[in-house]
Parts: C-alpha cells; sequence; structure tokens
C-alpha cells in the first residue's frame, strides 16, 4: 500500500443524529463540503442508540487528509461521531472453503463471516460440479480492515469447523502477502 | 571417516554406495535385521546384492555395526514418532562412544530435540542433521551461516508428494483419488502415503527447522504444530484458485511468533512458492539481507544421501 496522501479510500463513519428535521442534511453539508464524495447513507429511522439519538452510516470517498478535515468539520457542527474511520477495508483476502457448503447453508455462513468479524464479503465463487448436493466449494473474497486479517481469519476458521466445511486460507506472509 | 551406516533403505543405501566417491570408508551397513561389519571397509557391492537376492546385507546382527569401528555413525532407520526408538537408542549409543552422528532420520531431532542436545553435550561427538529437512538442499547449513537469530521466519514446501498431487490436481482438473493413484504409479508417493498427504513428513521438517531456530529457549515436537493434510480438498477448491490466478500449495511455516503450522494454502500461481512437481522450496526472512529462496530436490536416495555426506564432510576427524 502507498503512504501517498492524495489516494482516495472508502470510509465509513457512524453518527448519531437527534430525531428534529434538517438534522441528516445539516450532518451531510460537512461531508460534501470538505470534498467528500458521498457513497450510501443508512439512516436507521426507528433505531434507538442507548442516548435515544438515531444511529446513520454513512459511506464516503475521501483522502486520508480530507477525511479528517471531514470528520472535524462534523464535530464542530456538533454532531456526533461514534466511529470515524477506523473502518476503511484496505486489506483483501481470499478465501476458499469446500464441503457440503450448500446443505449447510451458504448464506448463512457468508452473514455469519459479515457479522462476527471486520470484514466484508465482496466476492463469491462458486462450483458444484457433482451437483449442489455433493462436495463444492466456494471462493471468497474479502475485504478486511487494515490490521485485521489475522482475526478474520481466526473466526472463519471457526466457523468452518462449526459447519465441518475445509478452509483453505492465503498464505498472507511472504510473497503471497 | 569410516562410517557405520544404520538403515538400508533407498537413502542408507545411497550413503553407502557414494561414500567412496567422497573419500570415505563405509565399515559397517545394516537393516533391520542383519548387517556386514569391516574394520578395513565392507564389501558395498557385495552387501547390497546379497540385500536383492537373500533379503539380508551380512551375516552379522546389527547390534554388531553400532559396536563397531567407526567415526561417524549415519542414522537412516526409517523415521519413527513419539520416543523416537530405535533411532533415539542408536544416537545415543554412539554419543556415549564419542562417536559423531549424521542423522537421516526425523524421529530424534523433530521428537526428542533437547534430549538429543543433552547427550551430545556430554559427549566428544557430534549431531548434525542436514538430510532431514529438505533432502540434498542446504537448509539447515543455511540457517547455521545466517545465525538462527537472524532469521525472523521460514515457510515453503518441504513435501514432493503432496506438491505433485497438488501440481497434477490443478493442471488435470482431476480429483485427489485419481491423482494419487497415478503419483502410485509413477514411484513418486508410497504405497501407505499416510504421512506425506496428511502433511506428518512436512511437519516433522518444519518442527526440526523451529528446534535449530528457537531451540536455545523452547523444545518442539510434532504435538506443537497445526497440522493439516491434503486428503479432502476436492477438484472444485482447485479450480476456483486457478481461476483467480492462485493455486494451491502443502505450506508449512515457523512464523515469527515461533508457531509451526503446515497446511494447504492459497498462493499466487506464478509466485516463487508454487514450485511444481516433486520439487521443494524454502524461504527464509532473514534480518539483514531480505528474503532467501532455496529449492531443489526435497527427497529421493542420492540426493538425501549427499546431504548425508555433505555433513560428514563438515566433522572434525
Amino acid at each position: 500500500m502507498s503512504d501517498s496522501t492524495d489516494e482516495v479510500r472508502a470510509y465509513t463513519v457512524r453518527l448519531e443524529l437527534v430525531d428534529e428535521p434538517g438534522e441528516l442534511l445539516r450532518a451531510l453539508h460537512p461531508i460534501a463540503d470538505n470534498g467528500g464524495n458521498l457513497l450510501s447513507i443508512f439512516h436507521e429511522r426507528g433505531n434507538l442508540t442507548p442516548r435515544g439519538h438515531i444511529p446513520v452510516e454513512v459511506d464516503l470517498e475521501a483522502t486520508p487528509e480530507r477525511f479528517d478535515e471531514i470528520v472535524d468539520a462534523l464535530r464542530d457542527a456538533g454532531i456526533n461521531v461514534i466511529q470515524a474511520g477506523t473502518q476503511h477495508y484496505s486489506e483483501s483476502l481470499t478465501i476458499i472453503v469446500s464441503g457440503h457448503i450448500v446443505d449447510t447453508d451458504l448464506s448463512n455462513t457468508l452473514s455469519r463471516i459479515q457479522q462476527s468479524t471486520d470484514a466484508t464479503v465482496t466476492d463469491l465463487s462458486l462450483s458444484a460440479p457433482e451437483g449442489t448436493e455433493d462436495v463444492s466449494s466456494a471462493r471468497l473474497r474479502l475485504a478486511a480492515e487494515e490490521g485485521k486479517t489475522e482475526s478474520t481469519l481466526s473466526t472463519v476458521r471457526s466457523i468452518a469447523d462449526e459447519k465441518d466445511l475445509r478452509l483453505i486460507e492465503p498464505l498472507t506472509a511472504g510473497d503471497a502477502a | 571417516m569410516r562410517l557405520a551406516v544404520l538403515g538400508a533403505g533407498a537413502v542408507g543405501t545411497a550413503v553407502a554406495e557414494l561414500a567412496a566417491d567422497y573419500g570415505h570408508t563405509v565399515t559397517a551397513l545394516a537393516d533391520s535385521s542383519s548387517a556386514v561389519v569391516d574394520a578395513d571397509g565392507i564389501d558395498v557391492d557385495a552387501a547390497l546384492e546379497s540385500k536383492r537376492t537373500d533379503g539380508f546385507v551380512g551375516a552379522d546382527s546389527p547390534d554388531a555395526a553400532l559396536d563397531g569401528e567407526y567415526d561417524v555413525l549415519v542414522e537412516a532407520t526409517p523415521t519413527t514418532l513419539g520416543d523416537a526408538q530405535p533411532g533415539f537408542g542408536h544416537v545415543r549409543t554412539a554419543l556415549e562412544r564419542d562417536r559423531h552422528v549424521v542423522l537421516a532420520n526425523k524421529g530424534p531431532v523433530a521428537e526428542r530435540y533437547a534430549d538429543v542436545r543433552e547427550l551430545e553435550r556430554e559427549s566428544e561427538g557430534e549431531v548434525l542433521f542436514e538430510a532431514t529437512v529438505g533432502g540434498a538442499m542446504p537448509v539447515l547449513s543455511t540457517v547455521a551461516d545466517f545465525d538462527s537469530n537472524h532469521i525472523t521466519a521460514v515457510r515453503g514446501v518441504l513435501n514432493g508428494t503432496a506438491n505433485f498431487i497438488l501440481t497434477r490436481m490443478a493442471a488435470e482438473g482431476l480429483d485427489y483419488e485419481h491423482v494419487l493413484a497415478e503419483a502410485q504409479d509413477l514411484g513418486v508417493a508410497e504405497a501407505d502415503p499416510t504421512f506425506d498427504v496428511d502433511g506428518t513428513d512436512a511437519a516433522l521438517k518444519f518442527v526440526i527447522l523451529a528446534n535449530v531456530l528457537r531451540g536455545n529457549g523452547r523444545e518442539y515436537t510434532l504435538d506443537d504444530a497445526a497440522v493439516e493434510g491434503i486428503e479432502d480438498i476436492p477438484g472444485s477448491a482447485l479450480d476456483l484458485a486457478t481461476e483467480d490466478g492462485r493455486t494451491v500449495r502443502l505450506i508449512g511455516e515457523v512464523t515469527a511468533d515461533g508457531e509451526v503450522r503446515v497446511g494447504p494454502r492459497l498462493v499466487p500461481a506464478n509466485g516463487t512458492l508454487a514450485v511444481t512437481g516433486t520439487n521443494n522450496i524454502v524461504q527464509f526472512e532473514t534480518e539483514h539481507a531480505g528474503r532467501l529462496n532455496v529449492s531443489g530436490r526435497g527427497a529421493g536416495g542420492p540426493e538425501t544421501a549427499t546431504a548425508v555426506l555433505a555433513d560428514v564432510g563438515r566433522l572434525d576427524e
């Protein structure tokens, strides 16, 4: 990975908004004004944080420098930023699982990986030459947070173990990294 | 040097045959039930002919070889796990007689490394075991040259049978059982390939490496290694790897944290570690010299015998 500061990365920001008209718009201004490119907004209306506020998750693209300015601007505007920047997914990880992956509920396997690790599944290929009721394989590409490769793998390992699936891990050290 | 060779399998036989070429004299050769012993040098060809035709190498008992005249005991009996007997007992006897020991048998240094080193400390003799890791490849001598304190991690492929099977599975799109049968027909896999395909053989070699690298602090045995084999990898897994520019290799590691792991791993299809066929490779991470790769033939009688004879050459007269 390059250390260059003009490289645009994807970030996720979690905000807490007061349930008042115009609050969401007010929270998005500091992002747009500081050169952030909005990717998605997940407004969990109906869900309240322990403090009685509404959680909002914003995905955006920005350079690391601009991202820092965005977070500062949000805070200056009195918006509660719960989590910022820790989730720039930067390490791509390819794994293969084999076994009765369809019978053991592939979509459950995927959502458990999503839920219990700091990674997202970005790509999936399935190969079931003997039909889906026999042994088949799936190749998954995971986007893990920087520095979280090992913990992600260890969680995936235990999910595979529990479902009696064969996991082929990437060699994360050496020239395979 | 006068050599007593215990074990008349592929490696022991090749050591006996090649010894003269390296300026050494074989004073004893033993298999599991018989031996030929002569302090002036045995007739190697006659002993091997006798083994082929009559099933024994000579009229003496194996103990006579162990107790005979020699400077170096070459221990090339089959590797055993747990107490590593009878190989370990042979090492003990030779060291107690202040003789040198050169091992091709992995058992004593994989399962009882501390005991072997303890016996060596009390002996005038020295123990070397280059042949136990990577056949002809200079793996342990590279560690010695670089100094184990300046090597931070080691990884690689140290089982030719498993590597051959994975290479063929990926190239031909065949399943494990088909390729294993083919490997057995070609003589690449043994009739009982269990230790090769379940990762045990590779694990023993990485355990030995771990002992040499971190030998001062901690003793490793096979139980300390996390080992997975290749037996239940379906062809579809190899296909998916190939499709993505990757392949699967049985990779062993001694990590920077001192963990020993062996298992199938995804590696770039054209990367350094994706050696093909029965080839082996070891990759060292060194503190001051970056990455270093050693590759070559990791098994075979004459190949492994050259490593044994290289060790003999390193010993003091």
